[in-house]
């Protein structure tokens, strides 16, 4: 990668470690919450639909500003980490909380499809031959979800490498720490002679957003065959 | 060990209000869809919650809404067979097979596992996958799978259904034998005649979410009152045994004094064999008659007349062979001018005599 100065370089490998930890911290939440929404029959269940899809239609910047208020060292939640050595604020560790949270309703939205691919009385025949619920989920439901799952957690992948928005506003734009991909592409297109750098970080976005299309495309296309048993 | 019950739910337009004690042996459920017979399976197996009542298998409380108890399914330990196998399309069937083996409270010894495969035929089928299963194979498998968790009790619902005639044919002998020989308690739901006949020690007749009565298979098939569709679906059970196949296409069978001619049977000479005669394909006449195509004529007497409100009859005849029924009009019956204890003959085609009718047992 020598045609990758320093700074761009590390825009690129700061973005990966923050997209890979947004990914795996939200899957299992991801997981959680859309079988709630495929499979559950509870009070409140529109809500957390509405509640889970708010990121991806409010505008980034407000949710980076509400991250802010709630996780910023004075705030609520934000003092409450600090304290047990967690630090959000204008971190990378905060970065991934803002590409988690960006990533989330993608891919719930992958992860409840697949789930609801899977015929709920297979969970029925289960527990006739003496699985538990969460036994009967993670041995017949789980497996028959994987695709959609990986699927799911590509494009979250993908979508917390390219978030620019909220975390901005909430962690800043400081190199090494918080600078991801788009914040460099940002912060390259701000000062004279920068555009060739930005240009090869554009690259290298588009590269990546194009794959993970692809396997997602590829996953979510195993789930129907999956499912049906071929 | 005995299952008694007594549940009340309620649905939209519907409710179940029934009152059991199933016995021992395979007890059919019997009744027209809509009759509740599935809802009453589905709250034994504790898929479906009952608004009140309890249901008790041997000493074990499964259900009682007095005193809060409602076991959850995994924990009833009973075996369920569904119409549609619902195997599991990510596992092989072995993996199926051992499925619930796994949790299984009373894990069945290797050489019943290796019995139960042995008799369901299905060892060759280990490394498949469901979906590369035909109809018949998958339900095998589906019974299987339920027999090796171990239960207490087989719960199937309408596990023929979803079959067609020859793979149906194919499947009945296997419940035979799991009654005749696993001596597992085993309730059956179905609304087909011709099962209830071949597999039930007893038959619960069931009609819009009641219960009409219970009693043996032939008891509850020959009582206009019980069966579904009334005098239209009376028909008698006959105790037989094969007596000789001949190379025309035709078994004979030993029915008492007399003999029954039909349709060529598989299983060999000496073999009990259950026969149910439709009411309806007997025809009655008061002399031996001459120069019929039809092979079956048996002698008796009249036992009982019954008639219902429409223009049908069941006359009852004491045969050699037991208790025979036959449905006429109530204008034959004046035309006859029949009355109990008067000496008559049953006629019955051999071929209204259909291969799922003959059943072992």
């Amino acid at each position: 990668m020598s045609w990758l100065g320093p700074q761009e370089w590390q825009a690129v490998a700061l973005s990966l470690k923050v997209a890979f930890w947004a990914t795996l911290v939200s899957l299992p939440f991801a997981i959680l919450v859309a079988y709630a929404l495929a499979r559950g029959r509870f009070y409140g269940r529109q809500l957390l639909n509405v509640l889970v899809h708010l990121p991806l239609v409010m505008p980034p910047v407000v949710t980076g500003y509400l991250l802010l208020i709630l996780f910023g060292s004075q705030g609520a939640l934000g003092g409450v980490l600090e304290a047990i050595g967690l630090p959000l604020a204008f971190r990378w560790t905060g970065a991934v909380l803002a590409a988690a949270i960006m990533a989330f309703p993608l891919m719930v939205r992958a992860i409840r499809l697949s789930l609801e691919a899977v015929d709920p009385r297979l969970e029925e025949a289960a527990s006739t031959l003496g699985a538990s619920r969460i036994w009967a989920f993670s041995t017949v439901t789980l497996p028959l979800a994987v695709p959609g799952i990986l699927a799911g957690s590509v494009l979250g992948f993908a979508k917390a490498m390219g978030e620019f928005g909220a975390t901005i506003t909430f962690v800043s734009n400081i190199p090494g720490e918080t600078q991801t991909l788009p914040s460099a592409v940002y912060a390259f297109l701000q000062v004279p002679g920068g555009e060739s750098s930005a240009v090869k970080l554009v690259i290298i976005a588009v590269a990546i957003a194009v794959g993970a299309l692809l396997a997602s495309e590829y996953l979510a296309q195993r789930v129907a065959r999956k499912a049906s048993g071929e | 060990m005995t299952l008694s019950l007594e549940i009340n739910k309620q649905f939209k337009g519907f409710s179940l209000d029934a009152k059991l004690e199933v016995p021992a042996g395979l007890t059919v459920l019997f009744g027209p869809s809509g009759s509740g017979k599935t809802t009453l399976l589905n709250a034994v197996a504790g898929l479906v919650q009952p608004e009140r009542g309890h249901i008790r298998l041997g000493d074990q409380l499964l259900f009682d809404s007095d005193r809060r108890v409602n076991l959850p399914v995994h924990k009833r330990g009973l075996g369920f067979v569904f119409q549609d196998a619902r195997l599991f399309p990510h596992l092989s069937v072995e993996k199926n097979l051992n499925y619930g083996r796994y949790f299984a409270v009373n894990k069945p010894q290797a050489a019943d596992v290796n019995q139960i495969i042995e008799m369901l035929g299905i060892s060759h089928l280990m490394a498949r996958r469901p979906a590369k299963l035909s109809g018949g194979e998958r339900q095998r498998v589906a019974l299987g799978r339920a027999l090796l968790s171990g239960p207490k009790m087989l719960l199937a619902d309408e596990p023929l259904a979803a079959l067609d005639g020859a793979r149906k044919a194919e499947l009945l002998p296997y419940f035979e034998r799991l009654r005749d020989e696993l001596k597992l308690p085993i309730l059956y739901v179905t609304h087909s005649v011709s099962e209830a006949a071949r597999l039930a020690t007893t038959v619960v007749s069931m009609e819009a979410g009641r219960v009409l009565g219970q009693g043996s298979a032939a008891e509850v098939l020959s009582d206009p009152t019980l069966v579904p569709g009334g005098v239209r679906g009376v028909g008698t059970l006959l105790q037989t045994r094969v007596a000789r196949h001949s190379d025309d296409g035709l078994s004979e069978l030993e029915a008492g004094a007399d003999t029954l001619v039909v349709p060529q049977v598989a299983q060999p000479v000496g073999t009990p064999l259950r026969v149910r005669i439709a009411a309806q394909d007997v025809i009655v006449a008061t002399e031996r008659p001459q120069g019929l195509s039809a092979l079956n004529i048996l002698s008796g007497q009249v036992l009982r007349l019954r008639t219902g409100e429409g223009p049908g009859a069941i006359v009852t005849l004491q045969t050699s062979a037991g208790e025979l029924h036959a449905r006429i009009t109530r204008r034959s019956l004046a035309a006859l001018k029949l009355r109990e204890g008067q000496s008559c003959f049953a006629i019955v085609k051999t071929v209204s005599i259909a291969r799922e009718d003959l059943g072992q047992g």
